[in-house]
């Protein structure tokens, strides 16, 4: 009797202490997501609170951090520079990505269908340093030839490698939200004589509409923070772009270059850490609003 | 002569889900303006052959059928076939109330906008279907105020009710229904079968159901099948009370199933 209460209350304390182990792991990631950006924010707070110019930071195109008469930190080329190659991201990516996401849901053959997503899953795994150098090499003298651009480094070429970099995403969360639609909508319109377009724009896409915005905005999440690939792809040039064959240079890419360079603690230092907060803040705006789009779909 | 008749006849109708043989050589004619119900126990074909009427089943893509089906006299596995005009022709009302997640209007409309050219289709003619097909199945008084309101909102019976009104607007000949109050409670039930013998006369209906005293009060002919054959075709008070099968008077007896 007594050795069977001994065995049960080791395994009492068994279970307790897996209970807590589980609880660690699943709060943990509050936990780092607020240190990431408590750890961001006093690098850059300092200077955020001393002389940093807002107005000039935001409307600006003179980014001159390491310039000896006149130190000027104007962020506006930096910040188009990244919604450019965003932008022309999710025209491309955006089409192509719903378009795989209804294609893999609604019409494909269940056997091509896993090995369709299997190669997607693959397409995601891709290093974004591979990527770049992908955008350095091939793409670069594609656009060269095609285009006869004079430089092949520029928001096309970035934008065409993140669009295949947010392409699986889209691809994924966009099937996802289309596999949850109830098979008896589509049954419904079938019976009531719909082809399959029909059923497709006029029940399954507004259906499923909360998920291909979710999935569209982790797309764009996805693009505003990749970093290596635009680095290597988009040819380092600060300035407004005036067409899809100039060379820009992005939030991210500023960072990854010019940190290494920046005496630490220096105002350069600390306004980078700014950039960083800022990205920080696009991308948790953006993936916030995912995340309450596909609750939205949920409560109904 | 005999498109008057018969709405829906079968001859030696046998179908295959992959390797597995759904239906044996089913021949039967279903009545024009009638109620007939199919029953059977769990797994016997009817829900299947109920859905081969307006090929429905054949989503499945490993469907393979032989024999053939004539809805109004025309073979409906000729290749001249429309899928479309038949699905049109050929209405049907599923277990689960499953009405579109669009308004109630939209949901009435939804059959004419597909098979009306955009152009034709004016306010005023919408609003006449909707009035009217509303009326027919007794939802217009409750739902005349809320046509904007989300179908899936409703009440299930009236969500059953609106699938019903949704196939009128297109003029269908027959309404296919599996199981229709298989989800709803004992009122709701009621309500149905009365909008059933209501809608009969105007419509050929077909009712998949399980409660055979629910075949026993609307219909007016019944199948009864087991194991994928059709064992008798009779009309409702001889099938029960005088059963020419010995399986079927096990069957309604409460024997097995």
């Amino acid at each position: 009797m007594r050795l069977r209460e001994l065995v049960n209350s080791k395994e009492l304390l068994k279970e307790w202490m897996i209970e807590k182990l589980i609880w660690i792991c699943g709060i943990s990631a509050i936990f780092f997501v607020f240190g990431i950006f408590f750890f961001v924010f006093r690098e850059g707070a300092d200077y955020l609170l001393r002389g940093f110019k807002v107005t000039e930071f935001f409307t600006s195109i003179e980014w001159y951090p390491t310039s000896r008469t006149q130190v000027r930190y104007g962020a506006l080329a930096l910040i188009t520079g990244t919604f450019s190659v965003t932008l022309l991201a999710m025209f491309i990516a955006v089409p192509f990505g719903l378009g795989a996401a209804v294609f893999i849901s609604e019409f494909c053959p269940p056997r091509l269908r896993e090995s369709l997503k299997v190669i997607i899953e693959l397409l995601a795994a891709i290093p974004s340093v591979v990527w770049g150098f992908i955008g350095l090499t091939i793409m670069n003298s594609l656009i060269l030839n095609l285009f006869s651009a004079p430089i092949g480094l520029n928001v096309l070429n970035g934008g065409i490698i993140l669009a295949l970099m947010s392409v699986p995403i889209i691809v994924s969360i966009g099937e996802d939200a289309l596999k949850a639609v109830p098979d008896s909508y589509r049954e419904a319109s079938l019976a009531l004589g719909c082809t399959r377009w029909q059923m497709i724009f006029r029940v399954l896409v507004p259906a499923a509409r909360n998920g291909l915005l979710a999935a569209v905005l982790l797309g764009v999440g996805r693009a505003v923070g990749e970093t290596m690939a635009v680095l290597m792809a988009t040819g380092h040039s600060i300035r407004i772009p005036g067409g899809v064959l100039e060379p820009v240079r992005t939030l991210t890419a500023t960072i990854a270059a010019e940190l290494g360079e920046a005496p630490v603690h220096s105002d350069h230092y600390q306004v980078l850490f700014i950039i960083g907060i800022l990205l920080f803040s696009i991308t948790f705006v953006v993936n916030l609003t995912a995340d309450l789009v596909v609750r939205g779909i949920r409560r109904k | 002569m005999n498109e008057n008749k018969h709405s829906i006849e079968t001859r030696a109708l046998s179908l295959w889900y992959g390797e597995f043989q759904a239906l044996y050589n089913v021949s039967v004619d279903i009545g024009h303006g009638l109620i007939t119900s199919l029953i059977g126990p769990s797994g016997c074909g009817k829900t299947t052959l109920l859905r081969c009427f307006n090929r429905v089943n054949e989503r499945y893509g490993n469907v393979k059928t032989s024999g053939e089906i004539r809805i109004l006299g025309k073979n409906i596995y000729d290749p001249d076939v429309e899928l479309i005009e038949l699905r049109k022709s050929v209405g049907m009302v599923f277990q689960r109330p499953n009405p579109l997640p669009i308004s109630v209007y939209e949901n009435v409309v939804f059959g004419l906008r597909l098979h009306t050219p955009a152009k034709e289709l004016t306010r005023a003619r919408l609003d006449e279907a909707v009035e009217e097909a509303l009326t027919d199945v007794g939802l217009w008084d409750d739902l005349k105020d809320r046509l904007k309101r989300k179908a899936t909102d409703l009440q299930l019976e009236q969500q059953q009710k609106l699938c019903i009104a949704r196939l009128l607007p297109l003029k269908p000949e027959i309404i296919l229904m599996d199981e229709p109050c298989s989800a709803l409670d004992v009122e709701a039930t009621r309500q149905i079968e009365e909008l059933m013998l209501e809608l009969a006369g105007r419509y050929t209906i077909v009712i998949v159901t399980h409660n055979m005293a629910q075949a026993r009060r609307v219909s007016h002919e019944c199948l009864f099948m087991l194991m994928g054959e059709l064992v008798e075709h009779s009309r409702t008070e001889d099938l029960f009370i005088n059963p020419a099968d010995s399986r079927t008077a096990d069957y309604i007896e409460g024997r097995f199933g």
